[in-house]
């Protein structure tokens, strides 16, 4: 019983590296941008808020060290899509191979070094319940704020006016534009705000999770995370349940290979992957059921006086 | 301030310049931060662009490693020109080298005796089909299911690795290897034949140029090639015209898998001689830059091949020479990549200054009498 | 006082001066129309005074004083609307939704929503605020963005092509709505190049014509020949029509019904309808009534028709792909010319292989004889293009037309199938190409045309048509026909009876 509160507990802390940078991209994408670039914004941000740990000490400059360094790379990213017209995939493809090596670059004078471990600290009083004590509220607090993020954009996206000129952009940059509405510059904002929360996710990777810096540490969570906005048909809350269930599998493979599971460690490290492929493959084989979620304009390039 | 103008028709002459105007500013970046590292910006810049030409010793090593980037890359120009996104050229190599470094291996241990120019075609066969079994999977899920080819080919590259290092570890592993994750050497009867004696490139380099002009005459004189284009530039015209999409997929995912697979068997049975977790340091992604520092043509791509090979040699000897780490040249490789789809937009667009006239805000301003209009 | 009054407004654009010292005035109250063929500077005329572009030279004024307009917001304040040829909507958001971001006070949804329905009253414009745009109509999509500008009050509204969307008994319901406006003191701006609506609804006009004035007249005391004049220099062309000499049947269609692929298509049910050689048969109706998914049909780009609801030459055809087609004689020109018809950045010399491949054997192309074809159009149908090798998306829209057009021609097609021929194309080109149609279909060929300009059908067609709502009417001789029966039956208002039929001889 225990043991399954543990997991539990793993699977919502290993979710919420996907979950800030899954909400990320979704806000991203409901402006019409797609920003193939997330591992290497996370990769960037990883290092940032692991640097920024190291020489401070304190968790919140990390996480505003990560969301800053995910935010410079995605207007850089921005500017070029956005205003120079860029094709879109191989921008974003730039930008992770640009990012991978950055970080590898400057992640050289933190090789090896680690943290200390940065745990559940929890909700107190909550914690001690026998059983969702230990399963739900004795997470960091990026957990929680993971979730009442998702709130939060629901909120924004659905029920405020901000929101639903967000949607339009996506929905018919053309005809935002018509109306007056500075189309450019609402995506810059979408994909800086992006970059942001992937950068965070990066951070969160870095200094809560692994503690520690090795290059490459995101191991694909990037891609993953832009899956995810597939899988969860650009919701919100589908995007958190996305990502707590890869959070999950990738949680699996340690605890089979702890339960004694005969299989090489390696095709157990396959799981995420293979998962992510099949629930992809599930999701997209109706082409309608996308067309109405999908932002209408998402990978288009946008021309204002044309 | 500076406006972008579109032009009726994309410049030709910014087609060339574009690749070279992005070269020079890395390289006035990469100046820069070897000065900001402490460095003498000239010895870096010639540990990246003069040493790795010194010498036949250099050149064969350039040509060696520009070998699997220009091959992977004349696969992915097909792919990318048809607008099929594939960027797993990573994992299609791995495989490739899985299954031709599997035949090598069963050479190895069979005792069967045969010569080189009877393994030869069946290794680098092998290669090719197990890269193209790999991206067969990709085209497979994006034909049935509709699943996003770039997700999809990413994810299999992560698998392709684990699959690699599964492999090593434990069902292939070299009993006589002092337990390192390792093949055993494969037999000399399967190494590929040295084309420069006394030194690295092996045959494998003119086979990749012949396949140059293969691929050329495919992308610019036959149907299919055309075919392919037009479904990469516009989709809805391809459809008028008949063209198959499903058809354009299928050609172009296993064009492209068979050749990042064949990269992988030479470099398995080329320089090698076995499998080991480091069969790649990232060929198949470096190959994505070379495809488009080379616009997506194959001459360009031998060019761009060539440079970005010259990247990886100068991050080598940057490393032993002035103790710049290795990774420098991942972030040179994507700021090549950053500046010249920065560049590229000269070749649609025109950049005009235009004097900003003083606007006035929108009141109403004192009343003027009105001209009486011819 | 005049409510707008435009003085030596200019604009000028790196190959073309779009608007040359243009003047203008418009009074309270007054609908005031902008005439002019496609091309002449009507759209860049409007996007000045709307705030979208900034004059190169000259003045605004509003209400006797001048003013910048920086963008569509101060043009908002102003009192300035615009409703758009083209819809500015955001298909997945409701009709509510869509309205409230045309607006820029700070009104709440639900205020919105109420005033939706005030206006909808008032004016007799039929809108539900509730429904998701993408399952209305596009006459009903008007009405939205119509109420849209109105809820803006404004004291002037630009209407762009308005009609183009409408059965003509919607034109005259719109036309009522308008001189409602007009009364209570809104001044409009009606940008058009229809001569008939013009002359019946306006009380100005001015008239365009490369980019200057040519005229400013009272299109109620001037006739369709004077005020073509003034628009395009002189008296329209006049085509020969000669009788038609009918052959065979060559394009059979029999109770074809095909389910809707698109989630906001239309499903087509049991479409009959033939053309024989030497005729021509056009298909009328309002925009998003099944033209598109019957084309596709018929071309082969869709290719889920049952086989024997198509015959081509007493031969089904309708699953067969679009190569198979053309080489039963099947040759067709969709109604988009870049990125459909050709594709914008390969030169006109790639663009003739997308669907002739006479060039093309075993399996390579032969790149003189690609050439060589191009030139022969280029020379053959005057088309205005920097050669061969130019690239199709820099051709004006009437010259890439005439390529496009030609190449099927020449193909020596038995069977004709065009959609929109001439939209968007200046009046010189158009009627090249209705010229070219003609001359195909007094050498025997059958021709089918979809267009949306109902003159244009009734000036080349033999026999007519309507679709609407994915079904087919029985069709009529065109002599026969009149504009009032064609606009019943946009609404769908035909009788099974073949009544005014054509004797199928």
């Amino acid at each position: 019983m225990n043991e399954i509160a543990l997991l539990i507990a793993a699977t919502l802390a290993s979710g919420t590296t996907l979950a800030m940078a899954g909400l990320g991209l979704l806000l991203n994408e409901k402006a019409g941008v797609l920003n193939l670039g997330a591992e290497g914004m996370m990769l960037v941000g990883a290092l940032a808020g692991f640097g920024a740990a190291y020489a401070s000490g304190n968790d919140w400059v990390a996480f505003a060290a990560g969301a800053a360094a995910g935010a410079v790379m995605a207007m850089v990213f921005g500017v070029l899509v956005i205003w120079l017209n860029t094709n879109q995939y191989a921008t974003g493809l730039a930008l992770t191979l640009f990012g991978g090596g950055l970080s590898a670059f400057v992640g050289v004078n933190f090789a090896g070094k680690t943290l200390s471990d940065r745990g559940g600290v929890g909700i107190p009083g909550l914690a001690d319940v026998p059983f969702f004590g230990p399963a739900l509220f004795r997470q960091h607090p990026m957990t929680y704020i993971a979730i009442a993020l998702m709130f939060a954009l629901g909120w924004f996206l659905y029920r405020s006016r901000s929101g639903l000129v967000l949607r339009g952009v996506g929905e018919s940059p053309e005809s935002a534009h018509a109306l007056g509405y500075r189309v450019r510059w609402i995506r810059l904002g979408a994909v800086m705000a992006g970059g942001a929360l992937c950068g965070i996710a990066g951070a969160y990777l870095s200094v809560v999770r692994a503690p520690l810096w090795v290059e490459g540490v995101t191991a694909g969570s990037g891609w993953i995370a832009l899956a995810l906005t597939t899988f969860a048909t650009w919701r919100p809350a589908r995007v958190l349940l996305g990502a707590y269930l890869f959070g999950g599998v990738t949680m699996l493979q340690f605890y089979l290979q702890g339960e004694g599971v005969e299989i090489a460690s390696q095709l157990l490290a396959m799981l995420p992957y293979l998962s992510t492929i099949v629930v992809l493959a599930l999701i997209s084989r109706n082409p309608t059921w996308i067309r109405i979620n999908m932002p209408a304009s998402l990978g288009r390039p946008f021309h204002p006086g044309s | 301030m500076l406006k972008l103008e579109a032009r009726p028709q994309p410049s030709k002459a910014m087609s060339f310049a574009s690749p070279l105007i992005a070269l020079t500013l890395t390289v006035v970046v990469a100046a820069l931060l070897f000065i900001v590292l402490g460095k003498d910006p000239l010895v870096g810049l010639g540990a990246f662009f003069v040493e790795p030409l010194r010498g036949v010793r250099q050149l064969t090593e350039v040509a060696l490693k520009a070998t699997p980037l220009i091959l992977c890359a004349l696969g992915l120009a097909v792919c990318y020109r048809s607008n099929v996104w594939n960027i797993g050229a990573e994992g299609q190599f791995l495989l490739g080298a899985i299954t031709a470094g599997g035949l090598a291996l069963w050479v190895t241990t069979s005792g069967i005796h045969a010569s080189r120019w009877v393994w030869t075609p069946l290794i680098l066969l092998a290669g090719v089909i197990g890269g193209m079994a790999w991206a067969a999977i990709v085209a497979l899920l994006r034909d049935r299911f509709n699943a996003s080819e770039i997700l999809v080919s990413l994810m299999l590259v992560y698998v392709a690795q684990q699959l690699v290092n599964y492999l090593v570890f434990v069902p292939w592993k070299d009993p006589m290897g002092f337990n390192f994750p390792q093949t055993k050497t494969f037999d000399t009867s399967t190494w590929l034949e040295m084309l420069v004696p006394r030194s690295r490139l092996h045959i494998g380099f003119a086979i990749t140029l012949a396949l140059v002009g293969v691929f050329w005459a495919f992308l610019f004189r036959s149907w299919r090639g055309y075919q392919l284009q037009v479904g990469g530039l516009a989709p809805a015209a391809a459809r008028y015209a008949g063209f198959s999409a499903r058809g354009a997929l299928w050609t172009s995912m296993l064009i492209s898998g068979g050749m990042a697979g064949l990269a992988g068997a030479m470099e398995a049975a080329g320089p090698l001689r076995q499998l080991t977790p480091h069969v790649s340091t990232g060929y198949g992604f470096t190959a994505i830059i070379v495809c488009f520092v080379g616009r997506l043509h194959p001459v360009g791509i031998v060019f761009s091949g060539l440079l970005l090979s010259m990247f990886l040699i100068g991050g080598e000897l940057g490393q032993s020479r002035l103790g710049l780490p290795n990774a420098l040249t991942g972030v040179f490789q994507g700021l090549l990549l950053f500046l010249l789809l920065a560049c590229d937009t000269l070749i649609n667009y025109r950049v005009r200054w235009q004097a900003t006239r003083h606007v006035p805000v929108a009141k109403p301003a004192a009343p003027v009498t009105t001209e009486a209009t011819p | 006082m005049l409510r707008l009054e435009l003085i030596k407004l200019s604009k000028t654009y790196p190959a073309v001066k779009a608007n040359d010292q243009v003047s203008l005035k418009v009074k309270p109250g007054e609908i005031h129309a902008v005439l002019g063929e496609n091309g002449a500077g009507k759209s860049t005329l409007m996007k000045m005074i709307y705030g979208a572009v900034r004059p190169d030279e000259g003045q605004i004024c509003w209400n006797d004083k001048e003013v910048q307009i920086r963008n569509p917001q101060e043009a908002r304040a102003l009192g300035i609307s615009m409703v758009f040829q083209h819809f500015s909507l955001f298909d997945t958001l409701t009709a509510a939704e869509n309205v409230w971001l045309g607006l820029d006070k700070s009104y709440t949804l639900a205020d919105v929503t109420q005033r939706i329905d005030q206006v909808s009253k008032e004016y007799g414009l039929d809108v539900e605020p509730m429904r998701p745009v993408h399952t209305l109509s596009v006459g009903e999509r008007q009405r939205v963005e119509i109420v849209r500008a109105l809820l803006t009050k404004p004291q002037l509204l630009i209407l762009d092509e308005p009609t183009s969307v409408l059965t003509p008994q919607a034109v005259e319901k719109l036309f009522v709505t308008l001189r409602k406006l007009a009364s209570e003191g809104c001044s409009i701006l009606y940008i058009s190049h229809k001569l008939d609506e013009i002359r019946a609804l306006c009380h100005n006009c001015t008239v365009l014509r490369g980019g200057r004035v040519t005229g400013e007249v009272d299109p109620t005391k001037e006739t369709n020949a004077s005020l073509s004049r003034l628009m395009i220099g002189a008296e329209p062309p006049q085509l020969q029509h000669i009788q038609a000499r009918l052959g065979d049947t060559v394009l059979d269609v029999r109770d074809l019904s095909l389910a809707k692929q698109q989630h906001f298509g239309m499903s087509l049910a049991h479409i009959s309808f033939n053309v024989r050689a030497g005729e021509i048969v056009g298909i009328a109706g309002v925009s998003g009534n099944g033209q598109q998914e019957l084309m596709a049909a018929l071309s082969g780009e869709d290719t889920r028709a049952a086989p024997d609801s198509i015959y081509l030459f007493g031969k089904p055809i309708g699953n067969q792909p679009p190569a198979k087609r053309r080489r039963e004689g099947l040759h067709f020109v969709p109604e988009e010319r870049l990125g459909r018809g050709a594709v914008p950045t390969l030169p006109l010399a790639a663009n003739t292989l997308l669907t002739r491949d006479e060039a093309v054997r075993g399996g390579w192309i032969h790149i003189n004889e690609v050439r060589a074809l191009a030139e022969k159009l280029i020379a053959n149908f005057n088309v205005k293009a920097g050669g061969p090798g130019a690239a199709a998306k820099s051709l004006s829209g009437g010259n890439l037309q005439k390529f496009i057009v030609g190449r099927e021609i020449d193909s020596k097609p038995k069977l004709l199938i065009v959609s929109q021929p001439t939209w968007g194309v200046d009046v010189g080109a158009a009627a090249q190409i209705r010229g070219a149609l003609l001359k195909l279909r007094d050498e025997g060929c059958a021709v089918l045309v979809v267009s949306e300009e109902l003159d244009e059908l009734f000036e080349i067609c033999d026999r007519l048509l309507v679709i609407s709502q994915g079904k087919v009417s029985p069709s009529t001789p065109t002599s026969k026909a009149t504009i009032e029966q064609i606009g019943a039956w946009m609404s769908g208002l035909w009788t099974t009876a073949p009544e005014g039929e054509h004797a199928q001889a």
